[in-house]
């Protein structure tokens, strides 16, 4: 069952056009990885779906539900999915606890005491409990992230969107962030995520997605992509990944 | 192997420390005259004032004061006595350090003693003319007979001080959420604030509060003109300076990366609640520091009330002054504003350290 469908969807910053006709979907427990150079339009996909940014025309739809252009609760679109940033974004002025109680306090009605005790549930399962009192400037770049994914689930999201959540980490606290996204995809999470992380793409992916210049070049299973790449675009990005040592 | 390297070593002869004696015979002669032409500053201040005993004790211990830049400046020569002798025992490293001592005394008796030395300019300024600046501006008899009445009056100052700035901080708020609201609804919520701020930070203070002070009356305008005057001070005021604050707290909104914004919403957190819980929170951290620069604006400006008819202490003063024919009281508002106002730049200095430890704990 197609759970988030793009269709179409054209976006501009002025007259640059960033995406040009993007189309996908994504199923129910699917793990859908973006893949493509900088600057070719990932994080703007990524930003669309959750109407952090408006798309010129096209359509987006959530569970069935429009969720693109006027009119739209971009709210309780946002309850439905979450996201988890580059640069992790937690809020400074408050702790680490407080970062991941603030949504469902605030926006889903529950009382802190059951959300607190859903947060460190959550935050023990990613090694983060002992830091629930701590600030995020107290913590690696590893545990912020860690603690950002806590909170971006924090709402019981049905999808989750990743925008190269490794890229900013230190090389050695990759393999934690990547290890609950994992286990996040198998216990059957819906998620699409942008990722410079070909091994982790191969391994987690149902379906993979080469953007080029605002367009979907070629999509396939990771098998397909990796191994036998039909574009020469998507030949030559993954040739200059592998020799960067990535892949 | 390491003979080799121990010969190159050798080889390249370590400098000898330089000579400290004639930095220290300048600062020792600079100490000397600085203390001189203080004792000759204070001396004429005495004979001027011709003060109480107690007085007369302070001006001595000022002169002591004045005597300590010779402490280093000996020092200095203690320093390049022993940087003598351990050059003769060949202990180059010891005497490098008593080299660098010396000079470091020396350098710090003339920065003392220039400062002594500016000040005593001044103390000696003060009794230029036979005094007459000193007995325009400070006299004992007017200090003692004026200081009651004119910190009676400082009351009004600080009630209108305060009013105001409590009342600014919720104004200035408002209108820079105001000129902050997004989309084609805001727009005109927008286009009357920026109108507001651009006139209000115009217009000289001191106009505001005479024609608040003197139109809202004279149009009978309902309510306010039942207001008292204070509070009419505190409206004008409040005017003035909502407009200053307002464009810091939109400077400190603004401040606040994009990202953060970004967070906030994909987590279903509405515009209002995303500015209420997680922008403004850190927006005033670091409007602080300017806005207690607008807040000592403030104070200063309620020396100004006095156009509308309200006594406050510097109206008094000058009151009192023009009976006196002397400037005394006027210096008693002056130090009085200058002592409300220290205390306050030292809080925010704590407040702002302490944040750094806060936030510093990486
Ligand atoms: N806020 C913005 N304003 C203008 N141009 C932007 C903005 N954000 C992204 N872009 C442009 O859109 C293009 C795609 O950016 P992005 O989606 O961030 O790519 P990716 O995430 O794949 O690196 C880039 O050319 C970038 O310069
Ligand atoms: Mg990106």
């Amino acid at each position: 069952m197609t759970f988030l469908e793009i269709h179409d969807v054209h976006k501009n910053y002025g007259e640059h056009e960033v995406l040009r006709g993007v189309s996908l979907e994504v199923a129910k427990h699917e793990v859908v990885c973006l893949i493509g150079a900088s600057g070719s339009g990932k994080s703007t996909l990524l930003r669309c779906i959750n109407a952090l940014e408006p798309i010129r025309s096209g359509e987006i739809r959530v569970a069935g539900d429009v969720v693109s252009g006027l009119g739209v609760d971009v709210n309780r679109l946002r309850r439905n999915v979450g996201m988890v940033f580059q640069s992790y974004n937690l809020f400074p002025h408050m702790s680490v606890l407080r970062n991941v109680t603030l949504a469902p306090v605030r926006v889903g009605g529950r009382s802190r005491a059951e959300a607190e005790e859903k947060a460190l549930a959550l935050l023990d399962r990613v090694g983060m409990k002992d830091k629930a009192g701590a600030y995020p400037d107290a913590l690696s770049g590893g545990q912020q992230q860690r603690v950002a994914i806590v909170r971006a689930l924090a709402s019981d999201p049905q999808v989750l969107l990743l925008d190269e959540i490794t890229a900013a980490l230190d090389p050695e606290l990759v393999g934690d962030v990547l290890a609950i996204v994992r286990e996040l995809a198998q216990d059957g999470l819906t998620m699409l995520l942008a990722t410079h992380e070909m091994g982790f793409a191969r391994e987690v992916a149902s379906q993979v997605c080469f953007l080029h210049e605002g367009r979907i070049l070629e999509r396939g299973t990771p098998a397909q992509i990796f191994e036998d790449p039909q574009e020469d675009r998507t030949r030559q990005f993954l040739g200059r990944v592998l020799a960067s040592g990535r892949l | 192997m390491t003979s080799g390297a121990e010969t190159e070593a050798v080889a390249a002869e370590p400098t000898p420390p330089q000579r400290v004696l004639p930095t220290a015979v300048v600062a020792l002669l600079v100490a000397v005259l600085c203390a001189l032409a203080a004792a000759l500053a204070l001396w004429s201040l005495h004979r001027m004032l011709e003060p109480p005993a107690a007085v007369d004790a302070l001006l001595v211990a000022l002169a002591v004061v004045a005597l300590l830049p010779l402490v280093p400046a000996v020092r200095a020569f203690g320093d390049d006595r022993r940087r003598a002798r351990h050059l003769a025992a060949g202990r180059l490293a010891p005497a490098r350090h008593q080299a660098a001592s010396g000079r470091e005394h020396a350098h710090t008796a003339m920065g003392y003693a220039l400062a002594v030395l500016i000040c005593a300019g001044l103390v000696w300024f003060t009794t230029a003319n036979d005094g007459a600046i000193t007995t325009t501006f400070l006299r004992w008899e007017f200090l003692r007979s004026s200081f009651a009445n004119v910190l009676d009056a400082f009351w009004i100052n600080v009630e209108v001080a305060v009013g105001a700035q409590l009342l600014v901080l919720v104004v200035g708020l408002v209108v820079a959420v105001m000129r902050l609201l997004p989309g084609r609804a805001g727009r005109p919520l927008r286009w009357l604030a920026i109108a507001y701020v651009d006139t209000f930070r115009a217009i000289p203070s001191i106009i505001t509060l005479y024609l608040v002070g003197f139109g809202l009356k004279l149009a009978q305008v309902p309510v306010f003109k039942d207001l008292s005057p204070v509070w009419l001070a505190i409206i004008a005021l409040t005017l003035t300076y909502s407009s200053y604050v307002a464009e810091v707290y939109r400077a400190g909104i603004e401040s606040i990366h994009p990202s953060q914004w970004a967070a906030a919403r994909s987590l279903g957190l509405s515009y209002g609640m995303t500015l209420r819980t997680v922008i403004v929170p850190q927006a005033v951290r670091r409007i602080v520091p300017p806005l207690l620069n607008d807040f000592i604006g403030l104070q200063k400006d309620t020396a100004l009330i006095g156009v509308m008819g309200v006594t406050d202490a510097f109206a008094q003063s000058r009151l009192t002054a023009s009976n006196v024919f002397n400037l005394t009281p006027v210096i008693v508002v002056a130090v009085l504003f200058v002592l409300i106002t220290i205390p306050q730049a030292r809080y925010v200095d704590r407040l702002l350290a302490k944040e750094q430890t806060r936030t510093g704990r990486s």
